[in-house]
């Protein structure tokens, strides 16, 4: 199957004092129709960055983001308000992604208005109030102000607005980390009800690993700017490949009492994302780094069954 | 001397009161802790974790926080009758707090290593000179895993990780036979949760430390608790040793709840069982079990009248669910 997203080569680079920051370096992923691709990693690694760059919110350095095929990077201002519908993202903070002077009518509204979907406003008003019933918000909250909900709440309007204009994909830039446990579970059933129902495709990026393989389909690994392993989620929780994704999933604390023994602890911290050496970017806190490691970068390959990993001990 | 309790919490309410309302923040919430142990407060946002420990550690705002009834005995010592400057001398070091957020909780215009010795400096009853309590921040450095010559640092200089550890350095200072960790690694990183979680652990079986850690990730109370309290709401309605919280049959239904929403890493599920509705109000509480509008075995009863304690040795359930089989 065509995937609906692929990108070639993606690169993003911030200048900063001192260099270039390599926020997002030479990634490539692809999503297939109605499927899941989780991307994980830790603060710093260019998650959100890679989220913003493929519905082209940030503009790439370089690379290719293909979207049903062509290459939304080369489209101009109009090709691109056309594609934009399509498109769509859900923000980490639902207490600063929404204007607090807006009510939820008016959130909601808000892309309905700006592409002029509807001629009349009764159209308009059932629309709305069909989004709230489908993300689970009473009728009764159409008047209030996002202050006046709690966060699990404002993360369903951050959800009726992604879902207003009815977008192919969604870019779910951590939806669930705001909110506390129960409330999490809560989205989580409701965005995997809505994948069903509309036949989304989600980026779901995260840095909570129980929560990726909950959703995901597939999951890309990230580390400082570049994807190191990529593989169906059944998959890379079974047999994680990259020291780095063996470290962070031994990491994760699980609520058992057996099982938290014989950690993996990973020595050192991120290193600087700013003009990095070519090479393997965790070779300094890895424990089987040699020589090859280092000079040049490391391409993802495949070990069968579509597990993509980067790194010299499987090449 | 394991039986002997370094804290025992009794019967303790805290309220907040503003001008348009009265919070009710804690309930009556009653534990204890022995010395080396550890007990996990485990909870949601506004359950009261935090503000137990606030009372704890006699930290309440001033102006609107108050401790209605209960006692906080510390050693044999009710902590409540305590006079400020009491209080003072026993805070930072015989009981300290690491709280939540490492990036804000340091200073940013002090340097580490002095921020480290001003617990030092004010519980300095030995007279220990500056040299001397210098190779004390130094040692304590080492001890949390900075190497001393980085002292003279400013805190934007470290990242989230080695902030943390600063802040655990300036806890553990005085050796305090109590550290109250709030939340202590929510802020970080997986693989820097896990390198400071087992520097924690390493420190308390060094150091013999009795710990409250609150947090609401089981994982790491699975990883790091003896004993673990369920908060709801303002009240503890489980507690009971880490085995009867993980691996126990019986549970009241809000810690089933919190169990069912979190997705599992090693068995499939298609879809998490939350727990339905909200947190409610702390100003305006429901009758009966607080729990009642969210829980699914909700019975009449619920609906008004409070649930008694029911306990199965020292695991202790507060839902009318085993009324019966007591």
């Amino acid at each position: 199957m065509e995937p609906l997203i692929k990108t070639i080569d993606l690169k993003k680079y911030f200048k900063v004092n001192g260099g270039l920051l390599h926020a997002v370096d030479g990634v490539n992923i692809e999503i297939k129709k109605g499927r899941t691709l989780g991307v994980v990693g830790e603060s710093g690694c260019g998650k959100s960055t890679l989220g913003r760059l493929v519905i082209r919110l940030l503009e790439a350095t370089s690379g290719e983001v293909l979207f049903e095929g062509n290459d939304i990077l080369k489209c101009n201002r109009q090709e691109m308000k056309k594609i934009r519908p399509k498109m769509q993202i859900i923000f980490q903070d639902p207490f600063s992604s929404l204007n607090p002077r807006m009510s939820v009518f008016e959130l909601i509204a808000e892309p309905l208005v700006m592409n002029h979907v509807y001629k009349s406003r009764r159209e308009m008003t059932e629309k709305i109030l069909s989004l709230m019933d489908t993300v689970g918000l009473a009728e009764r909250f159409v008047n209030t102000y996002p202050h006046e909900m709690d966060g699990g709440r404002r993360q369903r309007v951050g959800i009726a607005r992604a879902l207003a204009l009815s977008p192919k994909f969604i870019v779910c830039d951590e939806p669930v980390s705001a909110l506390d446990v129960s409330i999490q579970a809560q989205i989580l059933n409701l965005l995997m009800d809505l994948q069903e129902e509309m036949k989304l495709t989600y980026m779901f990026i995260t840095h909570d690993l129980s929560v990726v393989k909950h959703i995901s389909n597939e999951i890309a690994v990230m580390y400082l700017g570049q994807c190191i392993e990529r593989a169906e989620s059944t998959e890379l929780f079974k047999n994680p490949m990259h020291p780095y994704t063996k470290a962070l999933l031994s990491a994760i604390p699980v609520p058992r009492l057996t099982g938290n023994q014989n950690k993996k602890i990973i020595r050192g911290e991120v290193s600087d994302p700013i003009n990095p050496k070519p090479g393997c970017r965790f070779a300094s806190r890895c424990d089987y780094c040699k020589d090859h490691c280092l000079g040049q970068d490391i391409p993802l390959k495949d070990q069968g069954n579509e597990h993509f990993v980067a790194c010299r001990i499987y090449q | 001397m394991m039986n002997e309790k370094l804290l025992v919490v009794k019967d303790l309410s805290v309220i907040y009161k503003t001008d348009e309302a009265i919070v009710h923040a804690v309930n009556k919430i009653n534990f204890d802790i022995g010395r080396k142990e550890t007990i996990g407060l485990v909870g949601e946002t506004g359950a009261g974790k935090t503000t137990t420990a606030l009372a704890i550690m006699q930290l309440l705002p001033e102006r609107t926080g108050r401790i209605t009834e209960g006692e906080i005995l510390f050693k044999g010592e009710n902590l409540l009758k305590k006079s400020k400057n009491e209080m003072r001398m026993i805070r930072g070091e015989r009981m300290s707090m690491i709280f939540q957020d490492p990036m804000t909780s340091l200073n940013p215009i002090v340097t580490v290593g002095d921020q480290i010795r001003e617990s030092l400096d004010i519980h300095n009853h030995d007279k220990k000179n500056k040299i001397e309590l210098e190779a004390r921040v130094d040692e304590l450095l080492k001890l949390v895993g900075i190497q001393p010559r980085r002292k003279s640092e400013y805190p934007h200089q470290f990242s989230g990780g080695m902030k943390q550890r600063v802040v655990i350095a300036m806890a553990l200072a005085c050796n305090p036979e109590l550290l109250i960790a709030d939340e202590p690694t929510t802020a970080l990183d997986v693989t820097i949760q896990a390198q400071v979680l087992a520097l924690m652990a390493e420190l308390k079986e060094q150091l013999g430390t009795s710990m409250i850690m609150i947090t609401h990730d089981l994982g790491v109370v699975a990883q790091t608790c003896d004993k673990v309290a369920i908060m709801y709401a303002g009240e503890i309605v489980e507690q009971g040793t880490a085995r009867d919280i993980f691996e126990g049959e019986k549970h009241h239904p809000y810690t089933l709840g919190l169990f069912g929403s979190i997705p599992d890493l090693e068995v499939e599920t298609r879809r998490l069982n939350p727990i339905d509705g909200l947190m409610p109000d702390p100003t305006d509480l429901p009758p009966g079990c607080k729990f009642h509008p969210r829980c699914k075995s909700c019975m009449e009863i619920c609906k008004h009248k409070q649930p008694e304690p029911h306990s199965f040795g020292n695991h202790i359930i507060v839902c009318h669910l085993y009324a019966k089989e007591v």
